[in-house]
């Protein structure tokens, strides 16, 4: 990677927003395709960003900064990729499960999966099952991704995974766990398609996802 | 408030025993998942009651209230913001009724209100200082002996903490952190930067609870005590869980090997030492009888 789009790169992993958006803005004009600044620029970045922060070089500080400056990036670009019709990668409705009021970590997750052009659909903390299927429904989701941060919650992941059996809606999104308590036993037992131990990972496994 | 026998106790240089976990128990008690234990201290008090007696009856010579989400920030989620003093009230009261007639010290148990303040987060440092202050005030009037700020992991929000307790009660104030990316918190903090920030308001404890395994905990706390000049406050969870085939969390570690790991914490620097998230009152009862021997 070099020139503009090693710029865009190292300013977002710096967390320097007025240099991303400058260097973006320069990427533009010089008629790089948002395609390219997108995936060879910023998704790189934000996935470097996540291997730092799994070394324990980063922390949440760093990981919020960088996806802050990645959104402001993306946003001079988002135009011209809906102009281009460049679909997003897929559309998720994402939440802290029921009783659960930790959204932290999902918070992270829906940064990260923005930064990698999913449409992300924020329920927020303590969704309740029938809230996961209605916005399943009225937004065409493809990935639901669930958080929970306590042991007692997690198991109501099982349950709106239950209810979206019931709604017929099971076959039409995958499902992506995680969180603190849990592990990828843990996802399998309960029937979800994927589990990512934190933020930075749930890109790629939500990558994964749409793609098989 | 001039004369704390929680402070004599300390400068005396005895060593202390706090509680276990609230949570885990609670929850070994039947709180139904994905209930946050304050609802308790309105719905079934008396399981409350009965778990604080327990460690009581283990050695505890402090126990802490069940309001460690007692802002309104945080009981908002929960729709429960309005009834935030009378939580903490109730709290108090539960804990000073399985106290009763006894030496042992109530602390108030203050958690983080699960937001992130500004810049990073959302949350306004004045709207956090004086949920916090408020929190402070209910279980100061209720008349508990000490505050204990714990489970933080961010030093904005623990500075947010100081200052609201701070404006409006001149008790004890014990400040913890967690630690659970081994010996940096979740936003980075180090042991020593938290001594340097934390120390500079005015506190009286430094502590370190939760975190992850009972070995990046025991290295905190080294780290910790290099650096500190306070007492410290030490309540590790019991190891970190995994889930039986029912999906209920076991913590394997066991009393015995909890309580034996005591005299190293006794030597890396703490002189009040519990336990966290998975600290039944077994495993209470085996750490009081290693710190008294």
């Amino acid at each position: 990677m070099q020139g503009r789009l090693k710029g865009i790169y190292d300013s977002i992993i710096d967390g320097d927003q007025a240099e991303t958006t400058k260097n973006v803005q320069q990427a533009l004009d010089e008629g790089l395709s948002p395609v390219e600044i997108l995936n060879e620029g910023m998704v790189k970045a934000m996935a470097e960003v996540g291997r730092l922060f799994e070394e324990g070089e980063y922390f949440v500080p760093e990981m919020l900064i960088a996806a802050r400056v990645m959104q402001a990036g993306l946003a001079l670009i988002k135009p011209q990729l809906v102009k281009a019709h460049v679909r997003s990668s897929g559309t998720v409705v994402a939440g802290t499960v029921k009783g659960d009021l930790h959204d932290i970590g999902k918070n992270l997750v829906c940064m990260m999966l923005e930064g990698a052009a999913f449409e992300v659909v924020d329920l927020g903390a303590d969704v309740s099952p029938d809230m996961f299927v209605e916005a399943v429904k009225s937004n065409g989701a493809n990935i639901v991704a669930m958080s929970a941060l306590l042991t007692t919650t997690m198991p109501n992941m099982r349950v709106t995974i239950e209810a979206l059996k019931a709604a017929g809606l099971r076959d039409k999104v995958k499902v992506l766990v995680g969180g603190a308590p849990l592990s990828e036993d843990y996802a399998k037992k309960i029937g979800a398609d994927g589990y990512s131990a934190d933020a930075s990972k749930a890109v790629a496994v939500a990558k994964a996802l749409v793609a098989a | 408030m001039g004369n704390s026998r929680f402070l004599d106790l300390l400068s005396s240089g005895q060593k202390l025993v706090a509680d276990g976990a609230t949570g885990t128990n609670l929850q070994a008690r039947g709180l139904e998942r994905g209930l946050p234990s304050d609802v308790w201290v309105l719905e079934n008090p008396q399981q409350i009651v009965q778990l604080h007696r327990d460690f009581v009856a283990a050695g505890a010579d402090i126990i802490l209230t069940s309001s460690f989400g007692g802002t309104t920030i945080s009981l908002e989620h929960s729709g429960l913001a309005e009834r935030a003093a009378e939580i903490n009230r109730r709290a108090v009261e539960l804990a000073k009724q399985a106290t009763a007639g006894t030496d042992v010290l109530v602390a108030g148990s203050m958690g983080p209100t699960g937001e992130i303040l500004k810049p990073l987060g959302k949350l306004d440092e004045h709207v956090a200082i004086a949920a916090f202050a408020e929190q402070a005030r209910a279980l100061t009037e209720a008349g508990v002996d000490l505050l204990v700020i714990e489970t933080q992991f961010d030093l904005q929000e623990a500075s947010a903490a100081v200052k609201g307790a701070r404006s409006v009660s001149s008790l004890p104030l014990v400040v913890s952190f967690s630690y659970d990316r081994g010996t940096r918190t979740m936003t980075g903090v180090k042991p020593s930067q938290m001594c340097r920030e934390i120390s500079a308001l005015g506190v009286d404890v430094l502590g370190i609870n939760c975190g992850r395994s009972l070995e990046d905990n025991l290295k905190a706390l080294e780290e910790l005590y290099q650096v500190s000049s306070l007492p410290i406050w030490f309540k590790p969870n019991a190891g970190l869980p995994r889930l039986d085939d029912e999906e209920k969390p076991i913590y394997d570690v066991t009393p015995e090997m909890m309580a034996a790991q005591v005299p190293e914490w006794l030597a890396a620097g703490a002189q009040i030492v519990g336990g966290c998230c998975g600290t039944s009152p077994e495993h209470l009862r085996q750490i009081a009888q290693a710190v008294k021997a």
